[in-house]
């Protein structure tokens, strides 16, 4: 049996197709999830039917209704233990991750993280590919072991396998023993996130480097940064020329952020920069210089000076804010 | 508070990391090392709690007798002592790093705070501190960016998810990995790094038994990475830009 | 990725700063076609130009750097990428004081506005220094920061608005494509360029890009430490790149900065480490750039120390860490100067490496008029890639010499300093001899010369209060009293001096005579036997070399050269072959030994040696002739460069020993010695007012302002004609002069601490009032030699002055080391003051 663990209130569809392509012909891919006396399960169970998961395991226990990363280990160890499926799969977010490395350091088992690709061998041996540095390396790893214990990286290859029928998940209550001092480590709060905006954590960066040409030329990006919602960023040509303070720098000797967007003004990109900036999801560069790195390695790249693009962007954003019709319209194009 | 805050030396890369010619390894004949941010960032966690309560701080590493280095840095940023666990150059895999680790502590005082990076920089296998946590009895959290001792002996901690910030409230010892947004680290200071020059480090040596997770090798993934689109040149972009814009619900 | 274009006029390898500006002053002398290749993205492909610290500190000992520095200065100022902050060289220790104060002597001599400080005043301009810990400062108003990225970039756009250039960078070079010699094509992953100019321009790759064509540039990649501290409020809060002036640490060879918030330091003084240009790592690969390699920080820890010493006010501070340190790749040549101008081995290959951001701008304009006229506004002997002998471009002596000279980047380098590493490469047949004699060799072109013999200490005895005894350290470092005795000997008796270092090229067929001409001043269409000395001039009219040359036969000549140039000279004469193979030329230089026989004994010497007649009526001077001496086959040359009857005796190599064994035995008699190149090459000569190439002789200078124009010009064209005859019309700006220290009566130069001092060359000449001596073409007047004349009891300085002070009498002032001494101008023009007649020589 291979066993997937459930530590949201989503499961990515992977999850269960990666399990369903371990699985032998005739062996069953279950499922199981942890909640305290009232937790409610029948929507997951729906969902992981639909993905062709015979039975969902509860693991219940008061400790257990709100995330304790030790006692939800804890009791996947005890029902690795007790129901002995051959391997078992989680997401490798947060909760995932931890929970199987709770699991397997309890259980005595090795276990393989951020999995992008999985097979196994007759002999119960995995082969897997993971990824290490972020991404930028892929390492192939033999996991061997009574019970294999792995996490799926949300990149992960879902081999091509028959359709499972939609079926019932029949849910099987599970009660566990938790001993009581693993509730040290549970989520006594929960906090609404806060707005404040640093450079580490702002979804906009509007950076400037050499090209915006001096102090007063980031006017310009700091009006683009507050429209975005957003912050003003510098290169290390910036610092150093007294432009901006080093507070604001982005890079190797400043902060590394990942952002939602990027945006690189008249910044050329050399590494010392590009791995302070790299992990954000879109950079669109500003460059006057084609060959520029930032104009290669970014996602969208406009080329020319600064001060003629950003006027014209803001100009354009304030034109669709007073129209919003025409705004929509282009919008559609995309 | 004595704290003991376990790091990694990795190597500081570029765009691209280079591979022996057998993919077994990075190449490192060009590469500097470091300790990776997350750990940075525990060193500077440290550092802090320590000035703030009194105590001292450990640093302790599983590397090679190189990996001296990256205790020095420790010690330059504040740390007072290091531990070098001497596994020699072949890399460990986590049940392995775990062994190490709890042989470097082995004589070491229960510390009041263990701390780790929430992954090593490089091999990222994120288990170590919870299987070395679980065999020294110690309650442990993880992925935490925020945290206080407060008078109880206690340590409140916190982390971020989508949907907000969790809160731990956690008996010490404990040990816990942290992320990078924790602090900002700060630079080794120049009479920091005299000093640590100077600083005599203690060294274990130590050969575990592997794990069940073996590297057969490493390697590239396909650049399948698109250029950059090009969304015109001059204010004549101005409109493309603003849809990217859009597109992302940012106006 | 710019299309690359199928063909081109010249191909730039390189967008740094320096192959950006040969392209931008190419564009600016008309070139167009012009193509720039860079490996790397622009504007930093990854090269030292994005790292370098970027400040120009514009006085250096040598005048062709301070030539390029200041022009460059001047490029980057008009580009609007240099910002002055001042500068301050600070002095730790006493020998530091003095070197200061020799800077200040270079400063006058090139014109820069410099002054010598207390330590107070340093610590005024720079308020962070601890003062207590200093004894001087030497502040230079001038000195800069410069962006070099962005005036390469500025250099490019005009460029290519001019319609001049293609770019095409993130292109790698791949091959360079050869015929016969001859660059064809420059093969690219990208496609082949069409051409017949390839300039090298990719600094620490620069060696590896000129393999590729079959040549070498002899440079190695070496570390350069940095490190950025801070952030630092007082810096922060200045809100600009750099508010304070740079500090040049001199003894604990490192600087200081503000680069921004950080101090950025630098260091010259850890152990040096050198690299392959094969093994920089790539673009991709290198964690920063590929010149910026992993800090190695136990290299750098004794300098922290010097750093917190220094600036301790600021650096030893909680809240300022170490933000950024890097190994950075730099190019070290063998003796520290740039590597310009064409490969000798492959025609149309042209070498622009090995500078500094300081030079970067005018190199480019150096090499742009090399590549349009033949020849550039400053004289580049000293940079000119040809330099090199061929053991010199090899691996082992360019690392050996760069190793040792790393240290000496910011250390205290005498004048004639010798290297320590790669000696003893070349050795005469008479070496064992001079061993035995206890010779004290110091090296030219990498033979091993006896400057003075310990063995003719006694002469000391002999000659008495006749020889001076230099009693400063610096006056008498490299230098003996021995060479004073010897010259004595020499002037009364005989003396032999081993002249194998000379470079000989046998130059031989029907064209013979027409391809020397074209090369050489004088009228070499003499009958055979007969030896000319003459000067060879760059297309401008400027001393390309000064050399003799003997008419073996109707079709067979032997060029003789000095060791020191032989290789740029063989270069040179190589270059201008006939394509018709008429003339064919040799380098006979391994083959022949050179043995020195002068004095008024030399002709009793060899005429005990010989039994062909060495009379003045068969042997008259300007002759040579094949003579037996001791039954060894000898070329006898009659002429002098020490101004006394003798001989150049020319043997076959392997009779060399046999040779000075007859000569010495025959001299005994007569009481001979051998005799050092500080004889031939300073006090003989001197005495003579016989110029030397590289200090009285460059490419600044024309044969009249030398006063080695001919009588008469030879019908026949030669290089650099158009421009001779010009200068003979004209007047010339400045005269050769000689000049004695004091009068020639009254030894007037004991400095303020009561000790006799004795300028080397370099220092400036100033008028009575203490004013900077410049000629009409903005040349300053400087010691271009110096040294005693035991024979006249005075010492001697050469140096042009322009016509209102080269008159003779005239009473003017020499600076050294912050003194002023009083000197007279004793002869305007090459008349020696020693026998003026030549009565001796001529005998």
């Amino acid at each position: 049996m291979k066993l997937v663990v459930v530590t949201d209130a989503t499961v990515p569809a992977e999850l269960p197709a990666v399990a369903r392509s371990l699985a032998g012909r005739d062996e069953p891919v279950e499922a199981v999830t942890f909640g305290g006396a009232g937790t409610e399960t029948g929507d997951l169970a729906r969902v992981l039917g639909g993905h062709g998961v015979g039975r969902l395991h509860v693991a219940r226990h008061a400790l257990l209704d709100d995330y304790a990363p030790e006692a939800w280990g804890n009791a996947l160890a005890a029902v690795i233990d007790r129901l002995g499926p051959s391997g078992v799969l989680a997401s490798a977010g947060d909760r995932g991750a931890e929970v199987l490395a709770h699991a397997a350091a309890r259980a005595d088992l090795p276990l393989a993280t951020d999995c992008v690709r999985l097979a196994g061998d007759e002999d119960g041996t995995w082969h897997v590919t993971r990824t290490r540095s972020g991404g930028v390396l892929l390492e192939d790893a033999e996991l061997r072991a009574p019970v294999t214990l792995a996490t799926i990286a949300p990149a992960v290859e879902v081999p091509q396998v028959p359709l499972q029928p939609a079926g019932e998940c029949e849910v099987v209550e599970s009660a566990v023993d938790v001993p009581p001092e693993l509730a040290r480590t549970r989520v006594v709060e929960h906090v609404a996130s806060e707005t404040g905006l640093s450079l580490a954590t702002a979804p906009v960066v509007v950076s400037g480097g050499r090209g915006v040409g001096g102090a007063e030329g980031f006017a310009v990006l700091e009006e683009l940064a507050e429209r975005l919602g957003g912050v003003v960023g510098c290169s290390r040509v910036a610092t150093n020329n007294g432009w901006r303070p080093h507070r604001d720098q982005v890079g190797l000797t400043g902060t590394k952020i990942a952002a939602d967007l990027y945006i690189a003004c008249g910044i050329s990109g050399a590494t010392q920069h590009w791995v302070g900036c790299m992990d954000s999801a879109v950079i669109l560069a500003i460059n006057t210089d084609p060959e520029a790195p930032m104009m290669q390695r970014a996602t969208y790249a406009v080329e020319g000076d600064v001060h003629e693009v950003l006027p014209a962007v803001l100009a354009e954003i304030r034109r669709r804010a007073e129209e919003p019709a025409v705004a929509e319209s282009v919008e559609r194009q995309v | 508070m004595d704290i003991v805050v376990c790091i990694k030396r990795v190597p500081a890369f570029g765009a691209q990391v280079p591979l022996t010619d057998d993919g077994s390894a990075v190449d490192t004949r060009h590469l500097g090392f470091t300790i990776g941010p997350h750990e940075e960032c525990a060193v500077e966690e440290a550092v802090r709690l320590v000035s703030a309560h009194g105590g001292r701080v450990t640093v302790l590493t599983v590397g090679p007798e190189e990996a001296g280095e990256q205790l020095r840095y420790a010690l330059a940023m504040g740390a007072h002592r290091g531990v070098l666990v001497d596994t020699g150059t072949t890399d460990l895999d986590p049940e392995a790093t775990a062994t190490a680790v709890l042989a470097g502590l082995a004589d070491e005082p229960e510390p009041d705070l263990l701390l780790f990076g929430d992954a090593s920089a490089d091999a990222g296998h994120g288990q170590v501190a919870i299987r070395v946590a679980l065999a020294r009895g110690l309650p442990v959290v993880g992925g935490i960016t925020g945290m206080d001792a407060d008078a109880g002996g206690g340590l409140r901690a916190t982390r971020e998810t989508p949907a907000g910030t969790e809160v731990f409230r956690v008996p010490m010892p404990a040990a816990v990995t942290v992320k990078e947004g924790l602090n900002l680290p700060r630079y080794p200071t120049l009479p920091g790094r005299l000093k640590a020059k100077k600083a005599e480090l203690r060294t274990v040596s130590c050969a575990p038994e592997p794990g069940g997770l073996r590297t057969v090798g490493l390697r590239r993934p396909a650049d399948d990475r698109a250029g950059a689109v090009p969304l015109g040149r001059g204010a004549a972009a101005a409109p493309a830009v603003v849809d990217i814009l859009a597109e992302l619900g940012k106006v | 990725m710019t299309e690359i274009p199928e063909r081109a006029d010249v191909v730039v390898i390189g967008a740094g700063i320096v192959g950006n500006a040969v392209c931008h002053h190419l564009a600016e002398l008309g070139w167009r076609d012009i193509v720039l290749i860079e490996k790397g993205p622009l504007p930093d492909p990854g090269g030292s130009t994005g790292h370098a610290s970027n400040f120009i500190f514009p006085v250096d000992h040598s005048r062709e750097i301070t030539a390029l520095t200041t022009d460059s200065m001047r490029q980057y100022e008009k580009l609007g990428t240099l910002i002055t902050s001042g500068g301050v060289e600070v002095a730790r220790q006493p020998q530091r004081v003095e070197e200061l104060k020799r800077r200040m002597a270079s400063a006058r001599a090139w014109g820069v506005d410099a002054e010598l400080i207390t330590p107070r005043r340093v610590a005024e301009l720079v308020p962070f220094v601890d003062p207590d810990i200093l004894l001087a400062g030497f502040w230079t108003p001038s000195v800069a920061v410069v962006d070099p990225l962005r005036a390469g970039a500025l250099m490019r756009e005009q460029a290519i608005a001019d319609g001049a250039l293609t770019v095409s960078a993130n292109t790698a070079v791949t091959g360079i494509r050869t015929d016969r010699g001859r660059v064809q094509a420059v093969c690219t992953d990208a496609g082949d360029v069409e051409t017949p100019v390839v300039v090298v321009a990719c600094g620490v790759w620069s060696p590896r890009i000129a393999r590729l064509a079959g040549a070498e540039i002899p440079l190695t990649p070496a570390v350069h430490q940095m490190m950025d501290v801070g952030p630092i409020p007082e810096l922060e809060a200045t809100g600009t790149a750099i508010a304070y002036p740079i500090v040049r640490d001199m003894d604990a060879l490192m600087y200081e900065r503000q680069s921004g918030a950080d101090l950025e330091i630098g260091s010259y003084a850890h152990r040096p480490i050198l690299h392959e240009p094969d093994d920089i790592p790539s673009l991709e690969s290198a964690a920063l750039s590929p010149t910026q390699l992993p800090f190695t920080s136990e290299d750098f820890d004794p300098q922290l120390e010097q750093a917190l010493e220094l600036f301790g006010s600021i650096l030893d501070r909680p809240d300022a860490g170490v933000r950024h340190a890097i190994n950075g790749l730099l190019s070290m040549t063998p003796d520290g100067a740039p590597v310009l101008g064409p490969c000798p081995e492959v025609a149309g290959l042209w070498s622009a490496a090995a500078v500094w951001i300081k030079e970067g701008p005018s190199v480019g304009r150096m090499l742009a008029e090399w590549l349009t006229h033949g020849d550039c506004e400053f004289d580049m002997h000293g940079a000119d890639i040809a330099r090199f002998y061929p053991h010199q471009r090899t691996r082992e002596h360019v690392r050996a010499r760069a190793n040792e000279g790393f240290n000496k980047t910011y250390g205290i380098v005498h004048p004639r300093e010798q290297w320590e590493s790669s000696r003893g490469r070349k050795l005469s047949p008479f070496h064992t001899r001079e061993r035995e004699a206890d010779a004290v060799f110091f090296e030219v072109g990498g033979w091993e010369r006896p400057h003075w013999y310990e063995s003719n200490r006694a002469l000391l005895d002999e000659f008495g209060d006749r020889v001076t005894h230099r009693q400063h350290e610096w006056d008498a470092r490299w230098w003996s009293p021995i060479v004073e005795a010897e010259h004595l000997a020499m002037r009364e008796r005989a003396a032999m001096i081993d002249l194998t270092a000379f470079a000989q090229f046998d130059v031989r067929g029907p064209g013979a005579l027409d391809y020397l001409q074209r090369m050489v001043v004088a009228q070499l269409d003499r009958p055979v036997g007969r030896l000319c000395y003459t000067p060879v001039l760059t297309p401008g009219g400027g001393f390309r070399s000064d050399l003799t040359v003997v008419r073996l036969g109707e079709d067979r000549f032997r060029v003789i050269t000095g060791g020191a140039d032989g290789a740029r000279d063989r270069s040179w004469f190589e270059s201008h072959l006939p394509a018709d193979g008429s003339a064919s030329l040799v380098d006979v230089t391994s083959a022949v030994c050179t043995l020195g026989l002068w004095g008024p004994r030399a002709r009793d010497v060899l005429a005990a040696t010989t039994e062909d007649d060495v009379s003045g009526e068969a042997l008259p001077f300007g002759t040579a002739r094949w003579i037996d001496v001791a039954g060894i086959p000898v070329l006898a040359l009659r002429v002098s460069y020490v101004g006394d009857l003798g001989w150049e005796l020319h043997a076959p190599f392997e009779h060399g020993q046999a040779l000075w064994d007859a000569i010495a035995e025959a001299g005994r008699p007569h009481g001979i010695v051998p005799a050092g190149i500080g004889v031939y090459g300073t006090t003989g000569r001197l005495e003579k007012g016989y110029r030397l190439m590289g200090a009285e002789l460059d490419g600044e200078y024309d044969p009249v302002e030398a006063g080695l124009a001919l009588p008469k010009v030879k019908a026949a064209d030669f290089v650099g004609k158009d421009a001779y005859l010009a200068a003979r019309e004209g007047t010339p700006a400045a005269t050769l002069c000689t000049l004695t220290l004091g009068t020639l009566t009254v030894d007037d130069h004991t400095g303020t601490d009561g000790i006799a001092r004795y300028p080397q060359g370099g220092e400036p000449i100033v008028t009575t009032a203490g004013e900077r001596i410049v000629d009409r073409k903005g040349r300053g007047s400087v010691v271009t030699s110096a040294g005693p004349a035991p024979s006249l009891g005075a010492h001697l300085l050469m140096a042009y002055l322009p016509p209102e002070f080269a008159v003779e009498g005239t009473s003017l002032q020499v600076e050294y080391m912050a003194e002023r001494y009083p000197v007279t101008v004793a002869r305007a023009g090459r008349t020696p003051l020693f026998d003026p007649e030549d009565t001796r020589m001529k005998a």
